[in-house]
């Protein structure tokens, strides 16, 4: 655990253990397994088809795996243990659980007929019954987080790409995740609105919340992981903390990666 | 061009002092050498607009093909104007006119819930209901309304009673005699319905296709239930797409109402039809009915407009401004410089 941490969190165990996942005759994770711990970082690299995203899909169960399991604080997502019998859940069950698991998207995916506040405060009404004055006040809170309080009755297009992903963190904020699941949060943005959502990141590592990132940011995931992850062909190759795994990698496959990835500017 | 090209020549406005003062006596436009780099000073000079004289004589030729047009509809005695206003609000159009705007509201309502429904069921993972959904479509786009309409209207042949009970055994729960049961009115009705629930439930397929499958996604990862994933995320989105072909489907169907004339059905058409078997004013006649439809399109394409600018909420940075807004603009900034220019 980080020394950041200002409390020692008790939620948020993340247990991946051999997951396999196949779309058509590719088989995308070959028997993946990942222990992240409560209020823990972990930051996952590789090259693009490795897998990554797909592992992250698995977490809220967005992706059905084909083998192994995943559980978060013991409980299993999408299925239930009955005697001897693995019972998939339904889908009343399933939405319950992903309300723990908080997910922002490459593409933001914000909905583009409600404004910023009306994203954010949709999902605290229907999925977890608040009251709508409760998710409002909850809302502007968050957006204030963000540092996008004026912005709160601004439609989606009417934002830029940093204060739209800035959005969508505050909407997955909202239903108060144990953990919370980045993929690629700044791929689709312009270099000069990458750090403004980094920011917000950074602040949320130090908040005890659990959190998965799939990034392509070498410089920050070296400051906020405390784990990294390096993944190849549907498989963990090596992980360790940043110092490990950027300056001294194991694996030739990892340092292969890094020596693509990491300009020779790049300070490690 | 020539009397305008020598008045060209000559400066038209003298040139205001302080201004003119730097500038040769003939008025060009480029300032002279001796200031140097210094950029030139325009601010005082007059900007005169470009001209489109082939704008003004295409205008022209189309303005006097209209003028034309209004003329003859205006003064040929054959278009019996007189007739037509004479029946236009006749208590015998109005009431067929009535019976047009319910079988069109009515078939439009069900038929587009109708198509909804069918668009899930196309949707859906069910083998069963996707091949139910696509027949259904199939068979009713296949086949002419004008046959379908008929054949509702003789179902009384084919089936002489028509029961509901459990199907295979001999549980009924009542019975009637077909001919009862569809009258003019329902085969109408009927027909109508099921024919537009085939083509709407393409539209609304086509509408919820277009919406981004992210979109789902973000909803499902946020735990939203299915059925509020449906009408708060994804129909929103899809009736961009759905609603410029649905009002082409019930404008297309308020005039589609007038095939029912093959049940006798005394809609507008049919009682227009009517009237000039009687009185042999066919051309006047049809226009009375023209009209109405025209009329009742007006005012629908009102309606549309106004729903699809709620439905383009958030799809464009900004509202485009209504008629109403535009035209208020207008005498606004030009009451503005009337002012001024008094």
């Amino acid at each position: 655990m980080t020394a950041t941490l200002s409390a020692p969190a008790t939620r948020g165990l993340v247990q991946i253990t051999g997951v396999r996942k196949s779309f058509g005759p590719t088989e995308v994770l070959k028997g993946v397994s990942l222990t992240v711990e409560p209020g823990g970082v972990a930051v996952i690299v590789g090259p693009s088809g490795s897998g990554k995203s797909t592992l992250l899909r698995t977490i809220n169960h967005l992706e059905k795996v084909d083998g192994g399991h995943i559980s978060i604080d013991g409980k299993l997502v999408g299925y239930e243990v009955r005697g001897q019998k693995l019972h998939e859940l339904r889908e009343k069950d399933i939405l319950k659980q992903r309300t723990e698991i908080g997910m922002v998207f490459q593409n933001f995916n914000l909905f583009p007929h409600l404004t910023a506040l009306e994203n954010v405060a949709e999902a605290p009404v229907v999925a977890q019954g608040r009251s709508k004055e409760e998710a409002r006040r909850r809302g502007l809170e968050l957006l204030d987080r963000v540092g996008l309080k004026d912005r709160a009755d601004a439609y989606p297009r009417q934002l830029s790409g940093g204060q739209q992903q800035r959005v969508a963190i505050a909407r997955a904020l909202a239903l108060d995740p144990k953990i919370l699941l980045f993929d690629e949060p700044t791929s689709a943005l312009d270099p000069e609105l990458v750090n403004e959502v980094l920011d917000v990141i950074r602040e949320l590592a130090k908040s005890g919340t659990t959190l998965i990132i799939v990034t392509h940011e070498m410089g920050f995931a070296r400051d906020v992981a405390d784990t990294v992850v390096f993944m190849d062909q549907g498989q963990i190759v090596e992980q360790g903390t940043p110092q490990q795994i950027f300056t001294n990698p194991q694996e030739p496959r990892t340092r292969s990666f890094f020596s693509k990835v990491l300009e020779p500017a790049f300070n490690i | 061009m020539s009397s305008a090209a020598t008045k060209a020549a000559q400066p038209t406005t003298p040139a205001q002092p302080a201004a003119g003062a730097g500038l040769p006596p003939d008025g060009g436009g480029l300032p002279p050498e001796g200031t140097g780099r210094a950029a030139a000073d325009y601010s005082s000079y007059r900007v005169v607009a470009a001209k489109h004289p082939w704008r003004w004589v295409g205008t022209a030729a189309v303005a006097l093909g209209v003028l034309a047009v209004a003329w003859s509809l205006a003064t040929n005695p054959r278009w019996e104007w007189d007739v037509v206003a004479q029946w236009f609000t006749a208590q015998s159009v109005v009431n067929g006119l009535v019976e047009t705007l319910k079988l069109t509201a009515i078939s439009g309502i069900l038929g587009f819930v109708l198509g909804f429904i069918l668009a899930l069921m196309r949707l859906s993972a069910s083998p069963l209901l996707v091949s139910v959904s696509w027949t259904f479509s199939w068979i009713f786009r296949s086949t002419p309304l004008l046959v379908q309409l008929l054949l509702w209207y003789n179902l009384g042949y084919l089936y002489e009673k028509i029961s509901l009970g459990i199907p295979f055994t001999d549980v009924r729960f009542f019975e009637v005699q077909t001919t009862t049961l569809i009258s003019q009115f329902a085969a109408a009705v009927l027909g109508l319905t099921l024919n537009q629930a085939a083509y709407s439930a393409e539209i609304i397929r086509g509408g919820i296709l277009s919406v981004d499958q992210g979109q789902l996604e973000a909803a499902a990862a946020l735990g939203i239930p299915a059925w509020r994933r449906s009408t708060r995320i994804v129909l929103p989105q899809a009736m961009r797409a759905i609603l410029p072909t649905a009002f082409n489907e019930i404008i297309g169907l308020v005039k589609g109402t007038s095939i029912v004339y093959v049940l006798a059905y005394s809609e507008l058409f049919y009682t227009v039809q009517v009237i000039y078997n009687r009185t042999q004013q066919v051309l006047p006649l049809l226009l009375v009915a023209t009209l109405w439809y025209v009329v009742i399109t007006s005012v629908l394409s009102v309606f549309q407009y106004y729903i699809e600018r709620h439905y383009s909420k958030g799809a464009v940075r900004n509202l485009p401004l209504t008629p109403l807004q535009k035209a208020r603009k207008f005498f606004a900034t030009h009451a503005v410089t009337n002012r001024k220019s008094l």
